[in-house]
């Protein structure tokens, strides 16, 4: 299983190309399997491929640590992980099988289990970068406690490539579980969903993943097979065989539309700002998915009101910004930052907002 | 700096501070010397006490203003010097503002400001059956904004996270006064994740004012086995064998043989005295979860070579198992005039190898070493025992603590897992990270603070101090370990 991942650096071709485009005064696009490309401003610059980097650096599954080039598969890690009965807790989406380990990273994009077991930022614990200067920078490390330095392994996930190159990462992993089920419920409307599933979280149930959609929610139980059993035994409902990844992948039938896709994230509690539209509903309440035309400005007023914000995931007009405004002092601290990595605003320009 | 420009200072600041908020006698100003490093004092120019966020703006206005270096302080308890005064500049105490602001029950979350210590936390909402995971051993006395600076840790980490994974939201002050918000109760952030660059930024990046906890719900059941050793070797690997069965223990802790005999004799634990090691594992759950739980752990214990294993029969014997470890450093306070102690993580499999190392460099610098060791996330805190009335010890004992370091680093891990850099290992930083990379922290600092007055001379060293620490470190034009990969 391991063999099938290359090993290959190309750390010194990368360097050369990032080099030579700095000198020049280029822009690069960074790609890796382009199963996330549609995330964030579409952009014009140089394509420059990563996926060729590839390969383990260290696994050691009793410490609960992989260390990877960024353009390894991410479905032959989650593969080899497996083998160790071992997974990312966070449980990321592939959206297309050359996924790769640093796009997952730079789009910080996770799965169901996310408001159980937390972000992908939680789970990184160190990056090699290469810097808009072409210099190769290391920060955090591969161990799970780590105070040295500020924490900028953690500030590369999300940031959409912005920052620099992706080279190598070190992430934690968690063991498998033993047992997991799905029960389902009816409930009528949104709030009743909401207002059920934050209840729950004040007893220490199990839960690794809950979805609400057209009248019906749906809880899944992660864990050792006794604490499994007992939570079901508790929490009623109708067990039904439900295969999650469906949701993760965005293949359920509610994704399946030619119309525009939009995230809206929201404080889990919130009560629902969409009745009347089709939406679907996870993470507890803080991660809503609306299809169909939607007037964003006046919707991203109202979740900006109650501390969420709204993200035109896919299918949008070109003229919509695909991330929630930034108010001017945050986007001028996000350009200080950008620059202080990369000066001559050199990759991926624009992909998050004008200037990042 | 002189009697005049400090009540100069004093008179601008009481312009909008309750007079007893600023702090300006020198005899006062003694109880703000020094943190919980106590080898380094140093008094500050003022002491400042706000009672409000209004209050700490108006204070960074004049202190840009005035370019006066600020050292926020908590609690106090840093052992690394992170409070440390600054002699020109003005420590800016958060222990008036210690109000929770709002408990959310349905969100499992509470918004409080930095004042609050550790413990008010779970005992305020402990009713509501909820608490707030991360227990730094000082939790007691220590604050949250505190927690924040220094991403504090604790002995249930591999389960349930530094602060850092359990922190919601944050208010913050910025140099120039205003306040930016990181707010991530959506579980999603727009543009870059600034959480974790301000987690843990002893307080070089901003002051924070309000920081919103996550709370979780407290366990049903918690129950401890004490696995008995007769070399670390085997309990550092009986640790990995747990891992290996798919089990994350809410805590496991290790104790080698001084550690063991100390805490002993301290809290009569029934602690075994003869043995080499002891680990110390803890199960939460539910109860039947918990109950196959041990009982698996307590084989792979014995499989591993634990020459016994004993099981705490209820809650009072679980909570004594846990006092002797809990009290290991006062413990070892008792045996000696004086300890040190080290802070370093590493790779779980190197134990074996960086404890002999310590051994070995114990011996060379002929001063005892205690080991307690949080062997669940590598995370080893080596207690030198000293006297500082020795003339000399003390220097001798730092000397001991960074070569310790120097090893973990060597050994693929870090110089501080839980501590913080603060004033103490300034010099490590310059071997662990290169001078590109502390451009680039110097370089994330000035976005935040251009005028570089937030706790200036903490964490990450200037070039030139780190030339000077290399220069004086350099064997034949080599660094220390130079086959190391700094990862």
């Amino acid at each position: 299983m391991t063999s099938e991942l290359d090993d290959i650096s190309i750390e010194d071709e990368l360097q050369a190309q990032v080099g030579a485009v700095a000198a020049s005064g280029g822009e690069i696009e960074i790609i890796g399997g382009g199963s996330k490309r549609f995330y964030g401003e579409s952009i014009e610059a140089l394509p420059i491929d990563v996926s060729a980097h590839s390969g383990i650096i260290d696994y050691d599954p009793a410490e609960l640590v992989i260390t990877l080039r960024a353009g390894c598969k991410l479905a032959q890690v989650e593969a080899l992980l497996a083998e160790q009965r071992q997974m990312f807790g966070f449980e990321p989406p592939c959206f297309g099988e050359d996924a790769t380990i640093g796009g997952m990273v730079a789009t910080g994009l996770a799965g169901p289990r996310r408001a159980y077991a937390g972000s992908i930022r939680d789970f990184v614990l160190g990056i090699k970068l290469l810097d808009g200067r072409g210099q190769v920078l290391q920060f955090g490390g591969r161990v799970i406690k780590n105070v040295a330095g500020f924490d900028v392994s953690r500030l590369m996930v999300g940031a959409l490539g912005t920052l620099g190159i992706i080279l190598e990462v070190s992430i934690r992993v968690v063991p498998l579980f033993e047992n997991e089920i799905t029960l389902v419920y009816e409930h009528a409307n949104a709030d009743e969903h909401i207002h059920w599933v934050n209840q729950l979280g004040s007893e220490p149930y199990p839960i690794s993943a809950s979805l609400w959609h057209d009248g019906r929610s749906q809880l899944r139980l992660s864990g050792s097979e006794q604490g499994v059993r007992q939570a079901s035994a508790l929490l009623g409902g109708d067990r039904i065989e439900s295969d999650w990844s469906e949701l993760k992948e965005q293949r359920l039938d509610f994704f399946d539309r030619a119309e525009p896709l939009s995230r809206i994230s929201l404080p889990a509690t919130t009560p629902d700002l969409l009745s009347g539209k089709s939406q679907l509903i996870e993470w507890g309440g803080a991660q809503r998915w609306v299809c169909g035309e939607v007037d964003i400005a006046a919707l991203r007023d109202k979740v900006a009101g109650a501390g969420g914000s709204l993200c035109a995931f896919q299918r949008h007009a070109s003229d919509v910004p695909r991330f929630h405004p930034l108010a001017a002092a945050m986007l001028r601290l996000q350009r200080n930052i950008k620059s202080s990595f990369d000066p001559a605003g050199i990759f991926n320009p624009g992909k998050l907002y004008p200037g990042l | 700096m002189s009697q005049t420009r400090r009540q100069q200072l004093a008179a601008r600041f009481r312009a909008f501070l309750p007079s007893e908020s600023v702090i300006d006698q020198p005899t006062s100003l003694a109880a703000y010397e020094c943190d919980g490093l106590s080898a380094y004092r140093e008094q500050p120019l003022l002491v400042l006490l706000p009672e409000d966020t209004a209050q700490v703006q108006q204070i960074m206005r004049l202190c840009q203003e005035q370019r006066l270096p600020v050292v926020s302080r908590g609690a106090g308890t840093s052992l690394s010097g992170g409070a440390l005064p600054h002699a020109e500049g003005v420590v800016l105490s958060l222990a008036k503002m210690k109000r929770i602001l709002q408990i959310d029950e349905l969100a499992r979350s509470a918004v409080v400001e930095p004042g609050v210590r550790n413990l008010a936390i779970s005992e305020a909402v402990q009713a509501m059956g909820l608490y707030y995971a991360p227990d730094p051993s000082s939790q007691i006395a220590c604050s949250i904004g505190g927690n924040v600076a220094e991403n504090a840790g604790g002995v249930h980490c591999l389960k349930y996270g530094l602060t850092l994974h359990n922190i919601l939201a944050l208010k913050v002050v910025g140099a120039d006064g205003e306040i930016f918000e990181i707010d991530q109760r959506s579980l999603h952030t727009d543009g870059y994740d600034l959480m974790p660059l301000l987690v843990g930024s002893e307080g070089m990046l901003g002051i924070v004012v309000e920081v919103t906890v996550k709370l979780l719900p407290i366990p049903r059941c918690a129950r401890v086995v004490m696995g008995v050793f007769d070399s670390v070797e085997k309990a550092g690997d009986s640790v990995a064998a747990i891992i290996a069965e798919g089990i994350i223990p809410a805590g496991v802790e290790m104790m080698d043989n001084p550690a063991i005999r100390a805490a002993e004799d301290f809290v009569h634990a029934g602690y075994p005295v003869e043995a080499e090691a002891i680990l110390i594992c803890e199960l939460d759950g539910t109860e039947e979860e918990v109950s196959a739980q041990i009982e698996l752990v307590e084989r792979v214990l014995l499989a591993g070579g634990a020459v016994e294993t004993r099981l705490a029969k209820d809650e009072a014997e679980r909570l004594l198992f846990w006092s002797g470890r809990k009290a290991a450093f006062p413990a070892v306070g008792r045996i000696s005039p004086d300890y040190y102690c080290i802070d370093g993580t590493i790779p779980r499999k190197s134990l074996a190898a960086v404890l002999a190392g310590v051994r070995q460099l114990s011996e060379e610098y002929g001063l005892p070493v205690a080991n307690v060791f949080h062997a669940g996330d590598g995370n080893l805190h080596p207690l030198i025992l000293y006297d500082a009335n020795n003339e000399g010890e003390l220097e001798k004992t730092e000397e001991l603590g960074s070569k310790i370091l120097q090893l973990c680093i060597h050994h693929g891990g870090t110089i501080t897992g839980e501590h913080g850099v603060g004033v103490e290992k300034l010099g490590e930083m310059c071997i662990q990270f290169s001078d590109a990379e502390r451009n680039q922290f110097h370089a994330l600092r000035e976005c935040f603070d251009p005028l570089k007055i937030l706790n200036p001379g903490k964490a990450i060293p200037t070039l030139a101090r780190c030339a000077e620490h290399n220069a004086m470190h350099v064997h034949g034009g080599e660094l220390p370990f130079p086959e190391l990969e700094r990862f």
